[in-house]
């Protein structure tokens, strides 16, 4: 639409990045028309943030760019003097993904917006720059501690737009944000970007948000572009087997799938690999050519002509969606299917009794309260949780819901309320937890052996049991020799699992266990809890922020908002048809779900 | 908010006090806790006569009960009164002021030196980190750290005062000038150690910070390298300031030996001779100025935080 006979904004070619190791990225085309939003997905170790890095000059010490750019008319040679001084700020700004850390803690706000303006009229110039990303003036004078996640980002994207650059790089720019808020700073990001005619390159490893917001997706994979080309076209006629797995890892918030769809194994290091398809160890379709030659980048022949689809991939046309992101089918679960998902529905009474066997978990009346901040954290929250029953806890931040599972096992001492296992108070060992970031929840001084073992040995079992407990994960019993260090992070958050497992608890409450993992992973790990759930007869407490996730893991969800539950049920009922307001808030957030409208 | 920011002010100014209170109980119980008995401690050399003896009980109030005792030693100290010398029979308090002034300005000229050297040197480090510059400065403070800060006296004194004849080997010297010029090597001696703890902790501080993510969005952003580099210090001050306080205390303890190094007459070599000689006056007064120092410092640095790291100014007005 947008990018025929325009000259393109910015134009790289072959752009490289190598680093002591080897290659980090290996020549990567890239061009962005004025006004349009080309979408750079991937998982990491993709090299995503590397090329953006690259066309910013921003890359870390000891790692090199080579190729060329072109940046409205203008060439420079990336290995070169590239004067990054002029070109960043005023053609080219990057935004960062975690709007806590991006910003300076002891300057205030309008600083910050107004260093990149001339000293003459820097004050209006900051208080126009706010006005523009929505919020009031005298933010100005703000520190940004003082401000919400979602306002910092729009400071940040105040800060990046002030010397009006002609193409925003936004780097994850929502990951660190809840949905509702993500929602907002893309609306906002979307609304600038028209009125400023601005290019947007934006990097993300979630293609559902890609798909809702870009013109052009670019699938990178292990440091190579793996396909491109209009993101309806890639996203529903997928030519690259990886994109057609990445798309369907990603679980859908309509529907429960009885498994999850994953990709065997992880994504290699970019200089693993040479003279063959990275994806060729993880694809089925891979034959014998797959693994002699790295194949190029060719148009996809689907009869549309010129329509800038490629790929690099020998058998495009072998590839087909895996699954489809909205549901051709009917939701299994409760709720009546003719309900439109964004429609109130009549209010329900929120069903309070158990499921098939009396409750293991019960929760009465939590109250809790900490020193310095003005609302409580539990305001009186009631949870029950049946025996081998599978319960979510989904909220954004600063809803409670991660200081109720800390209450749970113990971490964290209520002020109000009760905890009560099967009538009992909480019995040693009976609950265990696991943790959101397995990269530091684990040891890092200990073999994954020694770990297992100082659990088992804390519930007076034997050291022998740890092959077992590796295989239950489905980890190789070798792993008992490995140290974190020297495992990815799916497979740290199943050793921290298999770690959780071993005193042979009944409960298992998870504080966001997929959230640091990749797409791909992330379907790995939900599976495996779904197998042990099965098989051990577990009983879950997950906590997630993400809607999707706890619709493929929970039989009932709690929705919690400011340190209240404020809907429980069935999670078909609960996210099929949301009775309150701020559960249909929520859904609406979701980008596969704004697409639906 | 500026209320309330004075009344932190405030409440931290009573906790020193409270500290310092508790520090001097703790001072006045040195007399008891030296071996012997008190009034014969107290006379010290002078002829043990039971006259002398009660007299000197009389003199400290020694037949009152403990705390009574206290009392009037802290009214008197308050006053700056701390009793007289063992040793040498004056006053203690015109003894202090007497030593104080070589002290204050060898300490403070140490300071100043470590500081204007090291911050800078820091912080030329950690921007070229890795580089031959930072390994050559990282070197020397690692031998600073670790070289005694008399030994460093000693060696000073000979190249410099004995080998080339440019300063003087000991004394005082008469006049602002001169007696500055007599204080350089010791003060030299003393910021040898401290300027490369202060290499090494600014440099660690604005490394950090050189990491942070602001500091590649301010870049990302198109800020000028001087404007980046002006936000890393405003926010590497942090750290360095909180450290700067902690020196004073390390200060103290160096100030003593290079003072009998340079066989200088101040605090420091007071506190050697009186410790040896068993002058509890002049101990109990010494602790007491140093704890009145350090704590003073560590009430500074912590006000200094108010003022330049708002984070904590929020919390102090919430609290």
């Amino acid at each position: 639409m947008t990018h025929d006979p325009v000259t393109p904004l910015l134009d790289a070619r072959d752009v490289r990045v190598t680093s002591a190791a080897g290659v980090l990225v290996a020549g990567v085309d890239l061009t962005v028309a004025p006004g349009e939003t080309v979408a750079i997905v991937g998982e990491s170790g993709s090299g995503k943030s590397m090329t953006a890095r690259a066309l910013t000059g921003l890359l870390p010490e000891g790692v090199h760019a080579t190729g060329r750019l072109e940046l409205s008319g203008q060439a420079y040679d990336l290995a070169g003097r590239t004067p990054w001084q002029r070109i960043r700020g005023s053609e080219i700004a990057l935004l960062l993904q975690d709007p806590f850390t991006s910003l300076s803690p002891v300057h205030r706000c309008g600083q910050q917006i107004g260093w990149a303006l001339p000293r003459a009229g820097r004050a209006a110039g900051v208080a126009r720059l706010l006005a523009e990303v929505g919020l009031p003036a005298e933010t100005a004078g703000r520190y940004p501690f003082q401000l919400s996640g979602g306002m910092r980002q729009r400071v940040a994207i105040a800060a990046a737009l002030a010397a009006g650059p002609g193409l925003l790089i936004a780097d994850e720019p929502t990951t660190a944000l809840d949905v509702t808020t993500q929602h907002e700073v893309l609306e906002l990001v979307a609304g600038l970007q028209r009125a400023r005619r601005m290019g947007l390159i934006l990097i993300t490893h979630d293609l559902r948000l890609a798909r809702a917001r870009a013109d052009r997706i670019m699938v990178m994979y292990a440091g190579r572009l793996a396909e491109e080309g209009p993101a309806a076209e890639v996203m529903d006629r997928p030519a690259h087997p990886y994109t057609a797995r990445l798309a369907a890892c990603d679980p859908p918030v309509t529907h429960r799938l009885p498994a999850l769809p994953t990709i065997p194994g992880s994504v290699p290091r970019p200089y693993a690999v040479s003279g063959a398809c990275a994806f060729a160890d993880r694809c089925d379709l891979a034959a014998e050519v797959c693994r002699t030659a790295e194949p190029a980048l060719a148009e996809v022949a689907d009869g549309s002509g010129n329509s800038g689809h490629r790929v690099a991939c020998v058998r495009p046309a072998d590839v087909r969606p895996v699954a489809v992101l909205l549901p051709a089918v009917p939701p299994p679960a409760a709720a009546p299917p003719a309900v439109p998902l964004l429609e109130t529905p009549p209010a329900t009474a929120v069903p309070q009794e158990a499921g098939p066997s009396p409750a293991l978990l019960t929760v009465r009346g939590l109250i809790k309260r900490f020193p310095g901040s003005a609302a409580p954290a539990l305001d009186g929250v009631d949870l029950e949780v049946a025996a081998g029953e599978a319960v979510a806890v989904v909220g954004e931040s600063g809803s409670g819901k991660t200081t109720l599972a800390r209450c749970v096992v113990g971490l964290e001492r209520p002020d109000g309320g009760s905890v009560a296992f099967a009538g009992r108070a909480t019995g040693p060992r009976r609950v265990q937890y696991v943790f959101q970031d397995p990269y530091s929840a684990l040891n890092p001084g200990l073999t994954v052996g020694a770990s297992l073992a100082e659990a088992l040995r804390a519930a007076g079992r034997p050291r022998s049991e740890v092959p077992g407990l590796l295989d239950l994960v489905g980890l190789p019993a070798a792993y008992a020799r490995r140290r974190p260090q020297a495992l990815s992070g799916g497979e740290r958050q199943r050793v921290a699992i298999a770690r959780a497992l071993a005193p042979g608890a009944e409960v298992l409450v998870c504080d966001e266990p997929v959230s640091a993992l990749d797409v791909s992973v992330q379907a790995q790990v939900l599976n495996l809890l779904s197998d042990l759930r099965r098989d051990l007869g577990l009983t879950l407490l997950f906590i997630t922020h993400d809607l999707a996730v706890a619709r493929q893991v929970a039989d009932r969800v709690y929705v919690m908002h400011r340190g209240r539950v404020v809907e429980a049920g069935p999670v078909g009922d609960v996210l099929g048809a949301p009775a309150h307001e701020y559960t249909q808030r929520l859904l609406a957030s979701v980008p596969a779900a704004t697409r639906a409208e | 908010m500026n209320g309330t920011v004075l009344a932190f002010a405030l409440r931290r100014a009573a906790a020193t006090l409270a500290l310092l209170l508790a520090l001097s109980l703790l001072v006045f119980a040195l007399l008891y806790l030296a071996p012997g008995d008190v009034a014969r401690n107290l006379l010290g050399t002078r002829n043990v006569t039971p006259e002398a003896l009660a007299g000197i009980r009389e003199l400290h109030h020694l037949d009152e009960p403990f705390l009574a005792q206290y009392w009037w030693w802290l009214s008197h100290a308050m006053t700056g009164d701390f009793g007289t010398s063992i040793r040498t029979g004056g006053q203690v308090g015109p003894l202090l002021l007497d030593r104080t002034g070589i002290t204050a300005a060898t300490a403070g000229l140490a300071f100043l030196l470590s500081v204007l050297a090291g911050v800078p040197a820091g912080i030329a480090a950690a921007l070229r980190r890795g580089r031959p510059l930072d390994r050559m400065l990282v070197a020397a403070s690692v031998v600073g750290v670790s070289a005694p800060g008399f030994a460093v006296g000693l060696i000073l004194l000979y190249v410099f005062a004995l080998g080339l004849g440019w300063f003087p080997v000991y004394g005082t010297g008469e006049g602002f000038l001169d007696a500055l010029w007599h204080l350089v090597l010791p003060a030299v001696a003393l910021a040898f150690g401290l300027g490369a703890f202060v290499v090494k902790l600014t440099r660690a501080a604005v490394i950090r910070e050189l990491d942070q993510d602001y500091v590649t969005f301010a870049r990302g952003r198109g800020l000028s390298e001087r404007r980046v580099l002006r936000l890393v210090l405003r926010n590497a001050a942090i750290p360095i300031v909180t450290s700067l306080g902690l020196m004073v205390a390390y200060l103290f303890g160096g100030t003593v030996l290079i003072e009998v190094t340079f066989a200088l007459p101040g605090l420091g070599s007071l506190m050697e001779e009186s410790v040896l000689f068993k002058d509890i006056p002049v101990v109990q007064a010494l602790t007491l100025v140093v704890a009145l120092v350090v704590s003073a410092t560590a009430l500074a640095v912590d006000l200094s935080y108010l003022a330049i790291d708002p984070r904590v100014r929020a919390r102090a007005v919430r609290r």
